[in-house]
């Protein structure tokens, strides 16, 4: 089955991080195919790589880096929420002028037409929020 | 290409307008998706009802008043919201406390009709359960 993924909270915040990181590894272990994951509100936050938890806990952000790379997955996350929270890759750093970037290794930023996209396109939508 | 894919979506608001920023990024997810032409309905319970509040006044929270931009669903072809009725009466609420929303029917003859309607909580289920896409905000 074609999966697509939504997450909507905030790492370590909210359980919803870990469960659709949770469900994506195990959907792909079983060989379905994950669309995209998007990554809307405060689920932005999942895309920072500069999260430093402390080193006996899960690193939430590179756990998704890592699923991407090994399995070529889509991480998008919502320009428009991303930018209201501080999450910017390079062109968005030179649009605004700030000073550096942010963006995880595997995560794009684009727009919301992604996520319709991603609803059309899948068999199911599964969303991970409060 | 064949035809292309018209899929029902359906966008579930439960958060209230204020306190969160589920209602406003969620009208914007609504927005943005009338661009790709599906099947749109919005459907209002829990807090989500006071959405639809008539006179919200967000001045003293000094926050934007996004209330108004529901007017423009209608122009947006987004024109079956669907209210739960349970949500309204838990609240204190009718529908005469609620915003008049309206939308103008192609259909038949450009004619400006309702677009609200306040369904049981039995009946938004079967609504739910027709539906491709669920998002909840």
């Amino acid at each position: 089955m074609k999966f697509a993924i939504m997450v909507n909270e905030g790492p370590y915040t909210h359980q919803s991080s870990d469960s659709a990181y949770q469900f994506t590894k195990a959907a792909l272990k079983q060989g379905h195919e994950i669309f995209r994951v998007f990554f809307y509100h405060d689920g932005v936050n999942n895309g920072t790589r500069f999260t430093a938890p402390p080193q006996d806990d899960r690193h939430l952000v590179n756990r998704w880096s890592e699923l991407a790379e090994q399995h070529g997955l889509d991480l998008v996350v919502c320009v428009a929420a991303a930018q209201r929270r501080g999450v910017i890759d390079d062109k968005e750093a030179q649009r605004y002028g700030k000073d550096g970037n942010n963006i995880a290794p595997g995560f794009r930023i684009s727009g919301l037409g992604q996520l319709i996209e991603a609803g059309i396109q899948s068999d199911r939508l599964l969303v991970f929020g409060d | 290409m064949g035809d292309p894919v018209v899929k029902k979506f359906m966008y579930i608001n439960r958060h209230a307008p204020c306190g969160t920023i589920y209602a406003v990024e969620g009208l914007e997810v609504v927005l943005i998706g009338a661009a790709f032409e599906q099947e749109v309905c919005m459907a209002f319970v829990d807090d989500g009802v006071y959405q639809l509040k008539k006179n919200q006044d967000t001045a003293a929270l000094e926050i934007k008043n996004y209330a108004p931009a529901y007017r423009a669903l209608g122009d947006y072809d987004v024109h079956k919201l669907y209210v739960e009725r349970e949500s309204l009466e838990q609240r204190g609420l009718t529908e005469q406390d609620l915003m008049q929303l309206t939308y103008e029917d192609e259909d038949d003859d450009w004619k400006e009709k309702p677009s609200l309607k306040v369904v049981t909580r039995i009946e938004l289920a079967d609504l739910i359960a027709e539906q491709d896409v669920l998002l909840n905000f």
